[in-house]
């Protein structure tokens, strides 16, 4: 019984462990990362593996099933939630502009020649430039400074 | 276990102030936002040690309470920025943001013009 009982807990505090250390490296990603995008892939770490394993080390060392119960409620809502925000995050960070294209291997969202050039202004400073002058021009023109064509 | 506690501690506490680094830096609101929810997951992830490590299973109805609110605030503050996509007009200075460096520098170059 003992030795079951010593085999769980190396079991719960290995994975733990593991959890944490998912954590940290969510840390460094996101200090370390460049743009909207690759910081997101940094945050999804713990926010699916890492709870993940977290809630089963804690459900093995918690004793009764509520705690159980409870943990895997976490886990599916984590799992359930966690795609909805990162894909509403990620759709805003595109059209604003917040991803580094000239870092982008395939961007599949580009959909041609007028994609987005227009300024809205909130940029942020080392966003890779797309034609500046003709972009100033085009969004004057959409405010109605400048006559249209 | 002593010694399991202080390095599940010290990885989660590090975690979470590189995060406070990036919510603190981060040059759009969107980087904040990513910022929030991966420190609220942190958090939850610290509770959750901390039930475990301790056999304590009163805060496990908080991890549900936090795993909501992220969810929340992370998708409304998505929501909000992109409904400023559609409505912002002029500069977008209300976004409080500043000009973007090449916007700068083509306002510049054309007042000169």
């Amino acid at each position: 019984m003992s030795e079951i009982e010593g085999i769980r807990d190396v079991v719960a505090v290995v994975l733990l462990l593991a959890g944490a250390f998912l954590c940290l490296t969510a840390g460094l990603g996101l200090v370390r990362f460049h743009d909207v995008l690759t910081r997101m892939h940094a945050g999804t770490k713990p926010q699916v593996l890492g709870i993940l394993l977290i809630m089963i080390g804690g459900a093995i060392r918690l004793e009764g099933w509520s705690a159980t119960w409870m943990l895997l409620l976490v886990a599916v809502f984590q799992m359930l939630t966690a795609p909805v925000s990162a894909h509403m995050i990620s759709r805003v960070a595109y059209r604003r502009r917040h991803v580094r294209r000239d870092l982008l291997l395939v961007d599949e969202l580009r959909t041609g020649e007028a994609a987005d050039r227009l300024y809205r202004g909130d940029e942020p400073a080392d966003a890779p430039p797309e034609e500046p002058a003709r972009a100033l021009v085009e969004s004057r023109r959409e405010d109605g400074d400048l006559p249209p064509v | 276990m002593t010694a399991v506690f202080y390095a599940a501690y010290l990885m989660l506490g590090a975690g979470a102030l590189l995060t406070l680094v990036r919510l603190a830096r981060g040059p759009s609101l969107l980087d904040r936002v990513v910022a929030t929810d991966v420190l609220l997951v942190i958090i939850s992830a610290g509770l959750a040690v901390y039930a475990a490590l301790q056999r304590d299973p009163t805060v496990v109805p908080v991890l549900v309470v936090v795993s909501l609110l992220a969810f929340v605030g992370s998708v409304s503050v998505a929501r909000y920025i992109g409904g400023m996509l559609i409505s912002s007009s002029g500069d977008g200075q209300d976004v409080g943001l500043p000009l973007a460096a090449e916007e700068q520098s083509a306002r510049a170059a054309e007042g000169e013009r």
